[in-house]
């Protein structure tokens, strides 16, 4: 039943992908269309797989940029947002200003971050990682944190909870499904984060160089393959973050199996 | 005769907002074993009357014993129960995690807990959901888990704040006939904040009648019914009385709405 489920939910998805791909790389062939304004998809595949090993390296360095960038930010982000939650004072004092600094385009900063941080240096690609993750965390998690059921709490006030034991057994976990939302979004960012970063300049065997320096010598359909490798990279780290959750708020309304 | 499990003594509370005179100077003795129910309108400040007696709002004036100490001695002592309107479950408790809520807060070890949320289970008819999680289960069953949790740790009192308010008309009436039988077979003392005469009077010993602006007694009803009462004593003759009686109160105080016309 399950197998018979899952191909119901998958296979329409698959089709319209396949439909897509076939599109693209027949319509390529019907207009005459330049390789350098979009390579067909088979060539793309074929890059990816000839360049293997210089992309595929290139991907995991930068891949651990955002991995860095993506822990360092969630972890500042849920941190800031326990200190704003327990404490009133830090909340009214620097709410405006995140609040303010979300609309803010962060990936402006990069060449500063790169004079900041040596700019061959993975720290600078982490580093605008790490911003890029911070707000979305931060700003869901106290959302997540202030989201208790007022009757949750009047139950364990009945059982004379203290404030902490309240945070332990109410708030914290009503505020897991948001932080895991913010999770998924700051995984794409922190991917974002690196490979633009790395656009503006870094090592050479980085991904985003790598589709720079390409698209520069007009080598498109390498360009392409890289842009694939970063996607592949993207959704994995996003499916593990998904993977997570699953395991972690199971209970949660969009987890819920039978 | 021994001393009132609960003892309100000219309590007053007034909401800063609105300038809201919730209760005015209620007096209310509740004896051990009693079940009362407390009846009105939707502003009549029965709702609040019972957090004031578990200490989760202040009265602006007056004191509350709970078994002669004060009520927040009593709070900080686990010595009532309480159960609301909704379940307030935790999602990411399973049942029977749920139940032992108040007795990991006790500091019960885990082999106490089981057993006791084993007995729970069973009084409350759930057994064999204790690894179910909340929203697997019905109304009527989420209703039965929150009961289950608040008698966990034996209080001597059960707040009981509309608890059956959310459920449809024949759950209800089986639930009414569930906690009859678990209130005769523990004699614990209840306090039961209800919209509805007739479940009013089914369940209680002793019905109080509040009426609002300001929130006040408006009458008492004594209901003797015999004991124990089963699906007839809602057809004696005595019960339609009594409701009358009760819906009387309610008419006399100058109450255009009667209360289960009202929200219902």
């Amino acid at each position: 039943m399950t197998a018979v489920r899952r191909a119901a939910d998958w296979g329409p998805a698959l089709v319209v992908f396949v439909l897509v791909i076939a599109a693209w790389e027949g319509g390529i062939a019907a207009f005459h269309v330049q390789q350098f304004l979009l390579p067909r998809p088979t060539s793309i595949v074929q890059s990816f797989w000839t360049e293997r090993h210089t992309l595929w390296p290139a991907g995991w360095y930068t891949f651990k940029e955002a991995l860095g960038g993506f822990a360092v930010g969630s972890t500042l982000g849920v941190v800031a947002a326990t200190l704003v939650g327990r404490f009133k004072v830090v909340g009214t004092a620097f709410m405006p200003i995140a609040i303010a600094a979300n609309a803010v385009p962060i990936i402006a900063f990069a060449p500063i971050f790169d004079v900041w941080f040596n700019p061959l240096s993975p720290r600078s690609k982490m580093a605008i990682a790490a911003v890029l993750c911070f707000l979305p965390v931060m700003v869901n998690t106290l959302r997540g944190l202030q989201s208790a059921s007022p009757r949750q709490i009047e139950l364990m006030r009945s059982y004379a909870a203290s404030d902490l034991e309240i945070w332990r057994r109410v708030r914290v976990p009503t505020a897991l499904p948001f932080l895991f939302t913010a999770l998924k979004v700051a995984s794409v960012l922190a991917m974002i984060g690196a490979i633009v970063g790395e656009y503006f300049g870094g090592s050479f065997n980085a991904l985003g160089v790598l589709i720079n320096s390409d698209a520069q010598v007009f080598d498109f359909v390498t360009a392409w393959a890289g842009i694939l490798v970063a996607s592949l990279l993207g959704l994995s780290l996003y499916g593990a973050v998904v993977l997570a959750e699953r395991i972690v708020v199971r209970w949660a309304p969009q987890n819920r199996g039978s | 005769m021994s001393d009132p499990v609960v003892s309100i003594s000219h309590v007053t509370k007034t909401f800063a907002q609105g300038n809201v005179t919730a209760l005015q100077d209620i007096e209310l003795e509740l004896m051990p074993g009693e079940f009362v129910s407390l009846i009105g309108p939707s502003g009549c400040g029965k709702s609040t009357l019972l957090r004031v007696i578990g200490d989760l709002i202040e009265p602006t004036s007056g004191a509350v014993t709970v078994n002669r100490k004060t009520a927040r001695q009593a709070r900080i002592d686990r010595d009532y129960g309480i159960v609301f309107q909704d379940s307030v479950l935790f999602d990411w408790r399973t049942v029977a995690k749920n139940i032992a809520l108040p007795l990991e807060m006790l500091g019960w070890d885990r082999e106490k807990r089981r057993q006791r949320v084993a007995e729970m289970m069973e009084l409350v008819d759930l057994e064999g959901f204790g690894d179910h999680h909340p929203w697997q289960l019905s109304g009527g069953m989420q209703q039965r888990a929150s009961i289950a949790r608040a008698l966990a740790f034996e209080p001597a009192l059960l707040l009981m704040d509309e608890p059956f308010g959310a459920l449809d008309e024949m759950t209800r009436e089986r639930l009414n006939l569930e906690l009859l039988s678990i209130w005769e077979r523990l004699g614990s003392t209840v306090v039961f904040v209800t919209h509805s005469i007739s479940e009013a009077v089914f369940l209680s010993t002793r019905v109080v009648v509040m009426s609002p602006r300001p929130g006040r007694i408006a009458g008492i009803v004594d209901i003797d019914l015999p004991s124990p009462r089963g699906v007839e004593t809602r057809e004696d003759p005595r019960f339609f009385e009594l409701v009358t009686q009760v819906r009387e109160l309610l008419r006399k105080r100058g109450e255009h709405l009667l209360p289960e016309e009202e929200g219902l």
